[in-house]
């Protein structure tokens, strides 16, 4: 047999028919759906007289409209059309019979954190939602897509969806990370070096020593900005750390089903001699504190660097270079360090899960917020946030001044009451710094939960390192 | 779905790289049940202020790129989110065609389930496209999908790769979702097996 990667093996696994120029059907083993993505293709169905093929295989949940604030459970608290939106969607599940964490439910939250944690998602299995930030689900060594509208109603009607097969990359970091680096420094750098565009056509598998040594928690922050980086899916190898996040979740197997899925996940990996189309290596060691300066997460730098100039870039990025600079209110020339934050977001499906506030915790322990800053920690979901009240760091942010809200998708995409107004400027843990994204003519940084933590004391972009030398 | 006839147009020229889905149709707007009625906030952002006054220098305020049914754009076009509504938009407004040397993979796909035409050129034959967008109404560029060809108002003409099915699909303005439903015994099939060799999904 020809030697395979990871991503060719679970294709193959998954093809349902392909056509002679290679345009294939493939099966979908979960299709998660969200409130903003979905009436569309349920409407669709209606009007068409279909149904959703595979309930059992279908998981909704609310989460990039729905208030972070208490008492959101009164409908009142929310807009008229975000209303609606969330309406519809608990009338569609009920009406399709599909799983459904209703906002109410303790385990409502973010759907790429709520998946992984109820154990829907599992090794070897192909995963879509109509969102981007699907590829989250990678981290398992699932094959995991973002898919438009249309699409949606595709996979609930048919179950499948219509692909040609993308091509391999591999992301290889090797050795280990400096203290005070994460994986979302390691995920900017990756994303600085290739552009947000170098991943277009290509499945990327990230791998090496220091991938391999990060959590569960890191390995969703890496593959949750595969497509940052224009990738059609990230894909980390399961290993035993993957099997031990996943033994025990509610829906992952038990008994003999476990060990018969554990018989196939262990034959997941890449062939020594597996054909890449491209491969990129960084070494860990090199990797810093990385912060993003413009409107696009290729736009990244270490915070040791300072604002670059236009001129320093070539052909059509040196006018979106100026573009950004103008837009972000950054003269070239200026240590990342010196640049002044007025907000503090915390939260996301890139870092809003329990290891990501530890780390926050951990930085922020009996010290205070700035004056003056507004912060934010927006837990993934209503379990992250009952762990994190159970394991006291829900305390120690209330003391050190932050606000500690309720699970969402929040100032991510500001879809929601949590917005920045015109000119804040936010150090933000999420996945995008586009114009607009956090709020009309918001400002965005994305940085590392270690890294907002640190410019919430300060007020200003920090080096996390320098805060840890202090407190060691 | 509407089939894609052969388009002559009006090119408008919009060299910013990396134009996201966010600027494409800004979120505000992500909160409709509908797939309709999006034109009006395309490029929303840029276009209007926020007394939602027209931004006098944005190019599809100006007169002449007001019946826009071609886009040459800035390099990997539709970058970040898995919006619909972004295709969505772009067709309510009358864009036909988008031409780019490279698109994000979501939108890209997108654009074809909209009977919108995604055109994937080299940088060459954009900078030409681009030159040719910006002379104006009096200039109309000719899209040929069934030729694979754009040629610009001076006769100049470039030929573009597609996928052969994406190709069939919007000649003849086909429902990708009836053509996979034709193909229920295979998916039976699969699922059939799939419960034999994987009976934990």
């Amino acid at each position: 047999m020809s030697p395979k990667t990871l991503y060719d093996k679970i294709w193959d696994a998954h093809l349902v028919h392909e056509d002679a120029d290679g345009t294939s059907l493939i099966y979908i083993d979960r299709h998660l759906v969200h409130e903003v993505t979905s009436p569309q293709a349920f409407e669709g169905l209606r009007m068409a007289g279909r149904t959703v093929r595979a309930p059992d295989k279908t998981i909704a949940v609310p989460d990039h409209n729905v208030p972070t604030t208490e008492g959101r459970d009164n409908p009142d608290q929310m807009p008229e059309d975000s209303r609606i939106q969330v309406a519809a969607l608990d009338t569609n599940a009920k009406e399709f019979g599909i799983h459904y964490y209703p906002v109410s439910d303790i385990r409502q939250g973010i759907v790429h954190i709520v998946g992984p944690e109820q154990g829907w998602t599992l090794p070897g299995m192909t995963v879509v939602c109509g969102d981007s930030h699907t590829a989250t689900h990678g981290a398992f060594g699932a094959l995991a897509h973002g898919i438009g509208t249309s699409e949606v109603e595709h996979v609930l009607a048919t179950q499948t969806l219509i692909q040609s097969k993308s091509k391999n990359m591999k992301v290889e970091i090797t050795g280990k990370l400096a203290p005070g680096v994460t994986a979302k420094d390691i995920v900017l750098r990756i994303i600085a070096e290739t552009g947000t565009a170098g991943g277009t056509g290509y499945v990327i598998e990230y791998c090496g020593e220091a991938i391999r040594n990060l959590s569960m928690e890191g390995r969703m922050t890496i593959c949750n900005m595969a497509i940052e980086g224009g990738a059609r899916a990230g894909l980390i190898a399961p290993d035993e750390t993957t099997f031990d996040y996943v033994k025990g979740r509610p829906h992952a197997p038990k008994g003999a089903q476990w060990e018969a899925a554990l018989n196939w996940w262990k034959t997941l990996y890449s062939d020594d001699d597996a054909h890449w189309d491209k491969v990129l290596t960084i070494p860990g060691e090199s990797i810093e504190p990385t912060v993003t300066w413009g409107t696009s997460p290729e736009d990244a730098l270490p915070i040791s660097a300072v604002v670059p100039a236009p001129d320093s870039f070539k052909g059509g990025k040196v006018a979106a270079a100026q573009r950004s600079l103008d837009y972000m209110g950054l003269q070239p020339g200026t240590p990342l360090t010196d640049i002044q934050i007025d907000t503090v977001f915390i939260g996301s499906c890139t870092n809003g899960r329990i290891e990501d506030l530890r780390a926050v915790a951990e930085v922020v322990k009996g010290k205070k917020v700035k004056d003056g800053m507004r912060a934010m920690i927006v837990p993934g979901s209503g379990l992250v946030r009952a762990q994190a009240e159970e394991e006291g760091l829900a305390d120690i942010f209330k003391e050190a001044g932050f606000e500690w809200r309720l699970a969402g998708c929040s100032m991510c995409l500001a879809m929601n009451p949590d917005q920045l107004s015109e000119g804040e400027r936010c150090a933000s843990t999420s996945n995008r710094n586009f114009e607009g994204r956090q709020g009309y003519k918001g400002r965005t940084h994305l940085v590392s939960p270690a890294m907002a933590a640190a410019a919430a004391l300060t007020g200003h972009l920090t080096d996390v390192r320098a805060l840890m030398t202090e407190n060691a | 779905m509407d089939k894609f006839e052969k388009l002559t147009g009006i090119a408008a020229p919009m060299p910013l790289v990396n134009i996201d889905t966010d600027m494409i149709i800004p979120k505000v707007f992500l909160k409709t049940i509908k797939r309709s009625g999006l034109g009006v906030n395309l490029f929303d952002e840029m276009r209007y202020d926020r007394q939602g006054n027209e931004i006098s220098d944005f190019v599809l305020n100006q007169p002449q790129y007001r019946e826009t049914e071609i886009l040459v754009a800035g390099d990997n076009f539709g970058c970040g989110s898995s919006r619909e509504h972004a295709p969505w938009a772009l067709k309510d407004f009358g864009i036909k065609a988008i031409i780019s040397t490279s698109f994000a993979d979501i939108f890209y796909n997108n654009c074809f389930k909209n009977g919108l035409l995604p055109i994937k050129l080299p940088q060459e034959a954009v900078d030409v496209l681009m030159k040719d967008a910006e002379k104006g109404s009096n200039a109309r560029m000719i899209v040929d999908l069934e030729a694979q060809t754009v040629t610009t108002s001076d006769g100049e003409s470039f030929s573009f790769e597609i996928d052969p099915f994406k190709k069939h699909c919007l000649l003849e303005g086909l429902d990708d979702i009836g053509l996979s439903m034709e193909k229920a015994p295979a998916i039976d099939a699969f699922e059939a097996q799939a419960a034999q060799a994987r009976p934990w999904v």
